[in-house]
């Protein structure tokens, strides 16, 4: 059990930041992880990975299943109410943190929720919003062109828009040309993917072209459900191409596949 | 109308194959969002009156028993008569029992979502009434024996050389073009004028109940529901219990927010306000008029955990906006009210068990909230009936324990970092390669449309505890 999570931290005097993995990160793309930690960690950071962490309970969650996500919750709350900030490379897990938990849970814990819920943040977002990362004298990472998609919980549940866009401006030399309709659903919904195939399928069918259009060669998004579905159409119909998540574009991570790409 | 969201999934998945009307909805589905958002960037006011509309709409139904009363005697003052429906069946036996005092063969009919909900067209016509719908988009699916796909449009679904062909055979009006579509509309409109003045019912619906002074609202672009309401010697008003306001102005500010959510216009051309049967001083007007306000189920909803949905002022900007709707139509969801809000009525007005797919027919992507003026949280609500359909057990048991199943691993974590680790390593072993997989046990539905990526290497704990065992 970590009884103190300053026990990981890593050394140095800013603020502890507690970064939740996210289960996609941690089973799929732990490079999303490894990489959450540098930028963190560049912009002064002391990152601890609690290792009571798992998921944070949204499949159950969204097919209606609140009882038994409530021990979970309160599970992942304790795990991270030590740190001064949590950090979440996924607006959707982010989301369910701030907005989710605290509607879930009563009394106490729903104080708890809350605590946690305000310095609970979207990794574009604490990067932009809270702890600006700068370049200060680092080379801009060179990148081919990218285009960007908005996930819906990043968007609408937490306003996530301009940040990943700023930091991609800050950070990298690259051209950046948007997706039409980018405000409009990929299909991937959770579970709804797996429940209603045919029609997420045409949801996502019609994100991968449009993301043809723009002739980007990288398409990159803030959560991996999105980018694994995108991904996995993209390849299931041989479209060409690259899905990556925004900390990897961010420290120039690009050496690896990309999603659903082989070795 | 007969319900058939029972078999949503299959209804959608014929929907997806008919290449034609999808490039329709595409079409749909870029421009109505375009449309709704000039107008409604247009209207600097439009987040606070959407506020301040949402506070008449609670208070108005938090108050319904003092408010309908209110209306029902300010309507009897203005010389109507007014008739309280329990359920759709009452709502139709009321409708027949006044044609037939009247003798009545002819009606004329305005667009009305409530009728449709009550089935009242087929209950009139099995009675050997001569029904016919004066609403141009109502008419067309009316004579195409079809539902509508929308609940502003309800003929969006139908390309004007549809509606040509359609025209060419039911009208017998001998060798003609139709070309273009204002002869469409011309030949339409010559019909309907004929039936106008000939009906001896008019029947139309309402957008608003005026409690303060008894009148009812209704707003249309093509003005038919005023000539159902005048020509016609009996009018009758069919609307349901939930529509009430207070005030005039509370009707005239919500008409502001509904015809921009609607179709992006600033003001529909008509918008009539109608107090009751014509007076002495008058020229022209109804001899008789009656009010028939449906409850069906409204009342329990209203005692629910789903009263906001009451708060609907049926603009359809949430089925504009739902990327479901689009992808699958109207129809697909074999109800009167479809997309987001019809997804969150349907089960309430009927039964959750037969329309359990629609709930799930949701991404949760929030757009539909983001624009519905009355601030209605549909996703949240389309989650709360997924809620109720785990605890009465609708949902399938695969679903319901595989996740239980995974939420209990969850609490684990040591397990759980200890099994997703062994499995996850043999799978980057299996499909590394590749990069994805073309096929996964116990994820058929993901990999019948997607491939499934490779996960990367070991998970992060994995190597995360790894690190920290070392240093
Ligand atoms: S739920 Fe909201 S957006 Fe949908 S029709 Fe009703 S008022 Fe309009």
């Amino acid at each position: 059990m970590d009884t103190n999570p300053l026990d990981n931290a890593s050394p140095g005097h800013g603020p502890v930041v507690a970064l939740f993995v996210t289960c996609l990160a941690d089973l799929l793309r732990p490079s999303v992880a490894f990489n959450s930690i540098k930028l963190l960690e560049q912009t002064g950071c002391r990152v601890v990975v609690p290792l009571q962490q798992t998921c944070c309970g949204q499949p159950a969650y969204n097919s209606g299943d609140y009882e038994s996500i409530i021990p979970l919750a309160k599970q992942l709350i304790a795990a991270l109410e030590p740190a001064d900030y949590v950090v979440i490379p996924s607006g959707s897990c982010a989301g369910m943190i701030c907005h989710h938990y605290p509607q879930l849970l009563d009394g106490d814990w729903r104080d708890r929720a809350l605590q946690v819920a305000a310095k609970t943040f979207e990794i574009t977002s604490f990067l932009s919003d809270i702890l600006p990362i700068k370049r200060g004298h680092r080379a801009a990472i060179k990148l081919p062109s990218v285009t960007y998609h908005d996930s819906c919980a990043g968007l609408r549940e937490l306003g996530i828009k301009e940040q990943p866009r700023q930091l991609l401006q800050e950070l990298c030399d690259t051209e950046l040309s948007e997706l039409p309709q980018t405000e409009v659903c990929c299909g991937f919904g959770g579970t709804f993917c797996a429940k209603m195939p045919e029609i997420s399928a045409k949801m996502v069918h019609d994100k991968v072209h449009s993301a043809q259009t723009t002739g980007a060669t990288i398409l990159a998004g803030g959560d991996l459900g999105c980018l694994l579905n995108i991904a996995g159409r993209a390849r299931r119909e041989g479209v060409d191409l690259e899905v990556r998540h925004i900390t990897e574009l961010l420290c120039g991570d690009l050496d690896g596949p990309a999603i659903g790409e082989g070795e | 109308m007969e319900q058939h969201s029972d078999t949503f999934l299959e209804n959608a998945s014929k929907a997806l194959g008919n290449k034609a009307q999808a490039d329709i909805r595409d079409l749909l589905g870029l421009f109505t969002p375009l449309l709704r958002n000039a107008a409604v960037d247009n209207f600097e006011h439009f987040e606070a009156l959407r506020h301040h509309v949402k506070r008449v709409r609670q208070h108005s139904l938090d108050n319904l028993d003092h408010y309908l009363a209110t209306y029902e005697q300010q309507a009897l003052k203005n010389g109507n008569r007014v008739h309280f429906a329990n359920s759709g069946d009452d709502l139709n036996s009321i409708v027949l029992d006044i044609c037939q005092q009247h003798n009545a063969q002819r009606i004329a009919k305005g667009k009305s979502m409530i009728t449709e909900e009550t089935g009242l067209n087929d209950f009139l016509q099995r009675a050997n009434l001569d029904v016919m719908e004066t609403d141009l988009g109502e008419y067309i699916i009316q004579q195409a024996g079809e539902t509508p796909s929308h609940i502003v449009g309800p003929a969006l679904h139908k390309s004007a050389d549809e509606v040509r062909q359609l025209f060419l055979q039911k009208h017998d009006l001998g060798e003609r073009e139709l070309d273009n579509t204002e002869d469409i509309v011309g030949e339409a409109r010559q019909i309907l004028r004929e039936h106008f003045l000939k009906a001896q019912v008019g029947i139309i619906g309402a957008n608003a109940l005026v409690a303060e002074d008894g009148y009812s609202m209704l707003v249309t672009n093509e003005g038919n529901g005023d000539l159902c309401a005048n020509l016609p010697p009996v009018l009758i008003i069919c609307t349901s219990v939930e529509r009430i306001l207070p005030r005039a102005e509370d009707a005239t500010a919500m008409l502001r927010l509904l015809v921009r959510s609607a179709t992006g216009q600033s003001q529909t051309c008509y918008t009539s306000f109608y107090s009751g049967p014509r007076r002495e001083q008058d020229v022209d007007g109804p001899l008789e008029t009656h009010i028939v306000l449906l409850d069906n189920r409204r009342t329990e909803i209203l005692a629910s955990d789903y009263r906001e949905m009451l708060q609907c002022i049926r603009c359809g900007a949430c089925l504009n906006h739902c990327p479901i709707y689009n992808s699958v139509g109207g129809h697909a969801y074999g109800s009167v009210y479809m997309g987001p809000m019809g997804s969150v009525l349907t089960p309430l007005l009927s039964s959750l068990e037969e329309s359990n797919a629609l709930p799930n027919a949701c991404t949760s992507c929030g757009r539909c909230a983001e624009v519905c003026p009355a601030e209605i949280p549909l996703p949240d609500l389309l989650r709360d009936l997924r809620h109720q359909e785990t605890v009465e057990k609708i949902t399938a048991p695969r679903w319901r324990i595989g996740l239980k199943l995974h939420t209990w691993l969850a609490r684990n974590p040591r397990l759980y970092h200890w099994l997703t680790g062994v499995g996850i390593h043999l799978l980057h072993l299996a499909g590394r390669k590749r990069g994805s997989f073309r096929k996964l046990p116990l994820a058929g539905g993901w990999t019948s449309q997607r491939d499934f990526p490779t996960p990367q290497g070991k998970t992060f704990m994995q190597q995360y505890r790894a690190q920290r065992k070392q240093s």
